[in-house]
């Protein structure tokens, strides 16, 4: 009777083709949503990924990763005076603008990375070599401020300079890095140049990094240097997730991207709801008859079950398939943010696991109420 | 074997309406034998059709005795009752009742998988049971695109696909025109009337009470007559 149930579904085309396109619209609306809700999330943690030091040492006011309350430079020699600390170097974090050769602005992150190991240089280098960071002036961007100039008119490449503050900045390499929140490009440098880039101020180390020796873990290392007065270190891990739920917490990112999502349960349940109570209501003389035959109750609700779910089925796979060559295709470009991680379709997965079911169970209600009887009325 | 395949004595049936209960059936005593039509006629609302869902077991009579085949139908239980119906009763509806998006042999082989047989062979055995009802050439065709007469023929195919031993006949030519429901009678009658088996028409044609072999008259919720001469048989 499952062949007999899937025949009728597959060739009652119009209502078929509702109910998938129901389907398909509430998977590719949450899945489509939700991915750039974690895209957006991601990008507000690019500086904690970029970097990837284990622990992060910041004043004990800061909450999440994009929030820098300068510290006294001082404050690298007493993380590093903490047992457990292996390493600690100072890291610059701070907004500048560059002027260009036309004479145009652009606002940039300018990181200033430890001299001497370079700690938290680029992953990713596509031209030129991040040693060259130790020379004059020199200056990474990223693929970023090379769009960014380019729409400006201004081609970068190796030796290209422009000014910071009045001072020259010169390309000696080309990096990839995690696309920030507000979109500025990363301009790497050394710390000590860091410093002569900004207005010099009395407070100018925005994070100290560290890693912990062998045996000690990054969380027990960070536990250590926090009980360093006036200082809190959190581990890499810990700090993503802060970054992430203060801009859950302190922005209406959610609350926008949540009604989307809301909407498309909502879409998927009157539509994929209605349609497929209207496909049993319209097929309710049929399971009649069948009833009247000698068709039992379970084999009625397996035929319903299997109707609903068929339809959830290819429904979540057209959907969920057009928002992964979505994503394909902006991951390209980077924008707009997207990131699916597995757990996005699992959890529209579940969504449309509850639509079907409520919507079968709407049919099954009215199959287990129908009289055999009724066919002869 | 008794020749009786079906007995029903004093079988009262009620339906609650608002406050009270109405009774459709109220106290109807009827015989079948094996191997005949009987016919079930009576005007609107006299019970026919009750009468009818209570000898297939789609509805419970509240008194009475009821016994279909030696089986006390009262005694058994809904899901004892729903595979005896699924083993011995074939039904051909009014409103023929077909599944649109079903081909003609994919609805007549409904009975046979509903009894445990493969899809293979339900749909080969279908198809002789529309070759044996005249309308083997339209297997593959739909409901919408058969005539009322053909789609009567598949829904008299669907009702013998797994022999039954019980055949059910709710008006069977109320959407026919007249040569059509001759037809489907004479059709009814030469390929579903076996020595073992039993048809049971409720009709309000009395075109075709000729048909049956006897004629059981209603009125009023119990049956008032029967009648072993349908040819002469005149409905007041």
């Amino acid at each position: 009777m499952l062949g007999i149930a899937l025949k009728m579904l597959f060739r009652d085309r119009a209502k078929y083709a509702m109910l998938v396109c129901g389907l398909s619209f509430c998977s590719l609306l949450m899945c489509q949503q939700i991915s750039v809700f974690c895209g957006l999330m991601m990008w507000t943690t690019a500086t904690v990924r970029n970097i990837g030091a284990p622990v992060w040492v910041v004043d004990a006011k800061v909450e999440q990763a994009n929030e820098v309350i300068p510290m006294r430079q001082i404050e690298v020699e007493r993380v590093r005076s903490v047992p457990g600390v292996a390493w600690a170097v100072p890291l610059f974090i701070g907004m500048e603008q560059a002027r260009l050769a036309d004479g145009s602005f652009q606002n940039v992150q300018l990181t200033g990375l430890d001299t001497g190991t370079l700690t938290g240089r680029p992953m990713e280098m596509r031209a030129g070599r991040i040693e060259d960071l130790r020379l004059p002036n020199a200056v990474i961007v990223d693929q970023v401020a090379v769009e960014k100039f380019r729409k400006k008119g201004i081609k970068i490449q190796l030796g290209t300079t422009f000014e910071i503050n009045d001072k020259e900045a010169r390309v000696v390499g080309i990096c990839h890095a995690a696309r920030s929140f507000f979109g500025q490009p990363y301009i790497y440098t050394t710390f000590d140049r860091a410093m002569e880039y900004t207005k010099p101020t009395r407070k100018q180390l925005s994070f100290v990094l560290a890693g912990p020796s062998a045996g000690v873990t990054d969380e027990e290392l960070a536990a250590r240097i926090s009980r360093l007065p006036g200082l809190r270190a959190i581990t890499k891990d810990n700090l993503f997730w802060l970054t992430v739920l203060w801009y859950i917490k302190n922005t209406g990112i959610p609350i926008s991207i949540g009604t989307v999502v809301i909407l498309g349960i909502i879409v998927g349940i009157a539509i994929a709801g209605q349609t497929f109570y209207l496909f049993v209501h319209d097929n309710l003389r049929f399971l009649a008859a069948f009833k009247a035959m000698g068709a039992r109750m379970p084999t009625l609700a397996a035929m319903v079950l299997l109707q609903a779910f068929s339809v959830g089925f290819i429904g979540y796979g057209i959907g969920v398939g057009l928002v992964s060559w979505f994503g394909s295709v902006v991951l390209v470009k980077e924008q707009p943010p997207f990131f699916m991680p597995w757990q996005v379709p699992t959890f529209v997965a579940i969504v449309i696991v509850f639509i079907c079911s409520f919507s079968a169970l709407i049919g099954l209600i009215k199959v287990a109420r129908l009289e055999p009887a009724v066919v002869f009325r | 074997m008794s020749n009786l395949a079906i007995n029903v004595e004093n079988v009262v049936k009620s339906f609650p309406a608002g406050d009270t209960r109405t009774y459709a059936l109220k106290g109807a005593t009827l015989d079948a034998k094996f191997g005949e039509l009987l016919m079930i006629v009576g005007p609107s609302g006299c019970g026919k059709t009750t009468l009818l869902s209570v000898i297939c077991g789609t509805l419970k009579c509240e008194e009475g005795r009821l016994t279909v085949f030696d089986h006390d139908l009262r005694a058994m239980k809904e899901g004892q009752i729903t595979r005896f119906r699924c083993e011995n009763v074939g039904f051909i509806f009014q409103q023929f009742n077909l599944i649109p998006t079903l081909t003609a042999v994919e609805n007549a082989s409904v009975p046979l998988i509903l009894n445990g047989v493969s899809t293979a062979e339900a749909t080969r055995r279908a198809g002789e049971v529309l070759e044996k009802v005249g309308i083997g050439e339209k297997r593959h065709s739909y409901p919408s695109q058969l005539s009322g007469g053909q789609q009567q023929r598949v829904a008299i195919a669907r009702a013998l696909a797994h022999e039954p031993r019980l055949i059910i006949c709710d008006e069977p030519t109320a959407s026919l025109d007249a040569a059509t429901g001759q037809k489907t009678l004479d059709l009814l009658k030469s390929s579903a009337l076996q020595p073992d088996r039993c048809v049971i028409v409720v009709s309000h044609d009395n075109r075709i009470y000729h048909f049956a072999d006897r004629i059981a008259e209603m009125e009023d919720g119990r049956v008032t007559g029967i009648h072993n001469d349908p040819k002469n048989y005149h409905h007041a």
